[in-house]
């Protein structure tokens, strides 16, 4: 730590700036500086599969603040970006692609253009050298236990769909990066499903990893070749018995858990949320998932219907001024019922006296 | 000032002057955008450069003058413009955590999160109905006609002097219902977590202006410690006085519980209407006319029926609707109360003073106020 990060860090500074905190000041000098939150620069996009005509991916390559404690391989981090037209700040997670970071280092986020996804169209479309984002620090257990430095005869299984690779990606080159001579130090299984050649991103790195003499076993699958059972099976017997991290849209996810069994210990699994279309109508289900409670969507406002459920929520005006009713919606649509406006943001914060579920939706309450 | 008899409305009239008042709502929610961004990030990075300015200038003693007034700018800003307004939730819309109402606290030794609730809440829902809304009097003075004197009253105008000098701590203990306590409807017990809440902020304001700061400057110790208590004293005078001018000149209205419920609940309970809660804003508040820098120093609380309107829409919008809320206003023959600042003031006064006298001596009703009593809007 430098005498800078120190001094930053400081209690004293904290109490000189209370309420506020070191870093609202230092953000009006240079985004680039802070004391405790994490930001990072763009410093590259590049474009992964330029042949495809399907949705464009970039991998984008982040300096960030001093502040970024480091990642291990399979993290994701939350990206908070200030939409532009809008002043809008909204913030989605991405897998980080690039090896373990330790604190203060570059690393890469593969990202798919998703045509509903704001933030992951603006990152990989809009997104220039120099645009700043707004970062938590890396989260998720969806961690390798394991170094190459330390090699072992147990065998990896490394099972991605789609950009579900990203964190897999991580995870294989860590071991690469970290291993003696280049080699990951165990053997590792590493199988990815794609659409279609076109739209296999890393191509050209999984070939020459394939290719090297490195315990390393890549299979790639395209179009039709989808997953089931069998295909593992005839890949690797024993998979079941193999420590397999597994990432990818929840209907691969699905097959993958039927495949492991019901709770098996040597899965871990990491998976999209599939983007929800509102119906229109009352109906659906309302779930509050702190209370672990779901009923049918009435169309009453979501205080009512958590007050309905038994639930005893914060709450104060009921019309929507006071703000004292604020909850995290983390799925589904909602209306507000004073402008009619329909929103399907996911973790977004609503006034729940003022909102009504649109189809199926989740609060946390 | 405006003064004009204020109608009756009529149930439709009520549901018409509503409808009217949420369209402007509307039309400036969807229009809400990088303008609003800029401007109140601007405001904000001017507070900070005028913070700094005032620390720094504390070590040049012939500055010291200088040092006190951005410093007490600063204060201003950061409560007003900025504390206020984005602790009502009027830019949350924008997803950025510094300018959140669950996460900004202010520089003011009321804890936000306490703030809110009596404010936010109490104060912008029961707005001027007696007996439900805690900002009539603050609990300590007598503002209106209904309060029943008592000789306690007769030291109304030392009360609000003593108020306006420890404005922050007044706001600060607000919460604590302390007349409450006096007379035995709240407990002790009750005010435990808030008492926790509100020294713990105290130690960090104290902390921070009354001790490090001064201890930065070395041998000018006494110096800023003067400064800093000055700025805070210039805050809480301003904030006290463009605050009274919000409910308490002549002419703003207040009203019963009673003949505010015109309406029936789902749950078959009598309620207010959605335009009546619109009416009640606009009596129980008033304006102060100004120039733009007075409209950014008072937290646009100079304009408060357009605040008390729509009080979750940033600020800065409410002089662009002000011309309009007023012809709507002139339409349904609804007394607009606007003035300068010091015929605002001198009502204020007056009122504090006249108040503290028991109502025989001084005479039950002036004309003019008689010409504001309360009628039961749409009742029947």
């Amino acid at each position: 730590m430098t005498v800078t990060e120190r001094i930053l860090g400081s209690r004293t500074l904290a109490a000189l700036t209370s309420p506020h905190g070191v870093d609202r000041y230092l953000e009006l000098v240079n985004p680039m500086w802070a004391a405790t939150e994490v930001r990072a620069r763009v410093s590259d996009v590049h474009r992964e599969n330029p042949r495809s005509d399907g949705p464009e991916v970039a991998t984008l390559t982040l300096q960030p603040t001093h502040t970024w404690r480091g990642h291990r391989a399979g993290q994701y981090v939350q990206v908070g970006v200030d939409l532009p037209g809008s002043a809008r700040r909204l913030t989605r997670c991405f897998s980080i692609s690039s090896a373990a970071s330790r604190p203060g280092e570059e690393f890469t986020l593969t990202i798919r253009a998703h045509e509903e996804g704001q933030v992951s169209k603006f990152l990989v479309r809009d997104a220039r050298p120099g645009q700043v984002l707004h970062l938590s620090q890396a989260e998720g257990d969806f961690t390798l236990p394991v170094s190459a430095a330390t090699p072992g005869p147990h065998r990896l299984l490394m099972i991605s769909g789609g950009s579900g690779i990203t964190p897999v990606m991580s995870q294989l080159r860590t071991l690469l990066r970290d291993g003696y001579d280049g080699r990951a130090g165990r053997p590792v299984t590493f199988v990815h499903f794609a659409r279609s050649a076109e739209d296999q991103i890393f191509a050209d790195e999984l070939a020459a990893i394939d290719a090297a003499d490195n315990d390393v076993d890549v299979r790639i699958f395209h179009g039709d070749s989808t997953f089931s059972a069998d295909l593992l099976g005839r890949l690797l017997p024993s998979y079941s018995r193999t420590d397999t991290w597994a990432c990818g849209p929840a209907g691969l996810i699905e097959l993958v858990r039927d495949a492991f069994g019901e709770d098996n210990p040597r899965l871990r699994v990491e998976f999209f949320k599939a983007p929800t279309v509102a119906s229109g109508s009352a109906e659906g289900a309302v779930t509050f998932s702190r209370a672990g409670a779901s009923v049918p969507n009435t169309g009453a406002s979501i205080l009512e219907q958590a007050e309905g459920a038994g639930l005893t929520p914060e709450f104060g005006c009921r019309m929507g001024i006071c703000f004292s009713c604020t909850s995290r919606k983390t799925e589904g649509t909602v209306r507000n019922v004073l402008t009619g406006e329909e929103s399907s943001q996911p973790d977004e914060d609503i006034r729940i006296c003022v909102s009504s579920p649109v189809g199926d939706c989740s609060v946390e309450l | 000032m405006t003064t004009q008899q204020n109608g009756r409305l009529t149930r439709e009239q009520l549901d018409a002057f509503g409808e009217e008042l949420d369209a402007i709502r509307q039309r400036i929610i969807a229009d809400l955008g990088e303008k609003d961004a800029a401007y109140i990030r601007g405001i904000l990075k001017r507070q900070r450069q005028l913070e700094v300015a005032g620390r720094a200038l504390m070590y040049l003693p012939p500055a010291w003058p200088l040092a006190v007034a951005a410093l007490s700018l600063s204060k201003i800003l950061d409560n007003m413009e900025i504390g206020h307004n984005v602790m009502h939730g009027q830019y949350d819309w924008m997803g950025d955590p510094a300018l959140n109402s669950r996460m900004f606290d202010w520089d003011n030794v009321c804890p936000g999160e306490q703030w809110k609730y009596s404010h936010n809440y109490i104060h912008h829902t029961f707005t001027n109905i007696l007996g439900k809304d805690r900002d009539i009097g603050y609990g300590i003075l007598r503002m209106d006609e209904d309060q029943k004197w008592h000789p306690y009253y007769l030291g109304n105008p030392v009360y609000a002097f003593l108020l306006m000098v420890f404005f922050e701590w007044g706001v600060a203990m607000h919460d604590l219902e302390v007349e409450n306590i006096v007379n035995g409807t709240r407990k002790l017990e009750e005010n435990r977590a808030l008492h926790a809440g509100i020294m713990r902020k105290v130690r960090r304001q104290a902390l921070k202006d009354y001790l490090l700061f001064p201890a930065l400057t070395g041998p000018l110790f006494p110096l800023t410690l003067a400064g800093n208590a000055t700025a805070n004293l210039v805050r809480n005078i301003w904030a006290f006085n463009i605050i009274f001018c919000g409910h308490f000149p002549a002419g703003v209205e207040t009203f019963t519980e009673e003949e505010c419920q015109d309406e029936t609940g789902p749950d078959g309970k009598p309620t207010e209407s959605r335009g009546h809660w619109y009416y009640r804003q606009i009596l129980g508040s008033a304006n102060i006319t100004g120039g733009r820098l007075f409209h950014i120093l008072s937290g646009n609380l100079s304009h408060q029926i357009e605040h008390h309107l729509f009080p979750d829409i940033p600020a800065r919008r409410y002089p662009e609707v002000a011309a309009e809320v007023r012809e709507i206003c002139e339409r349904y023959g609804l007394a607009y109360n606007t003035g300068p600042l010091r015929k605002q003031l001198g009502s204020v006064a007056r009122k504090i003073f006249r108040l503290a006298l028991p109502d025989a001596v001084r005479g039950r009703t002036t004309p003019r106020e008689q010409e504001h009593v309360v009628e039961p809007a749409a009742a029947a």
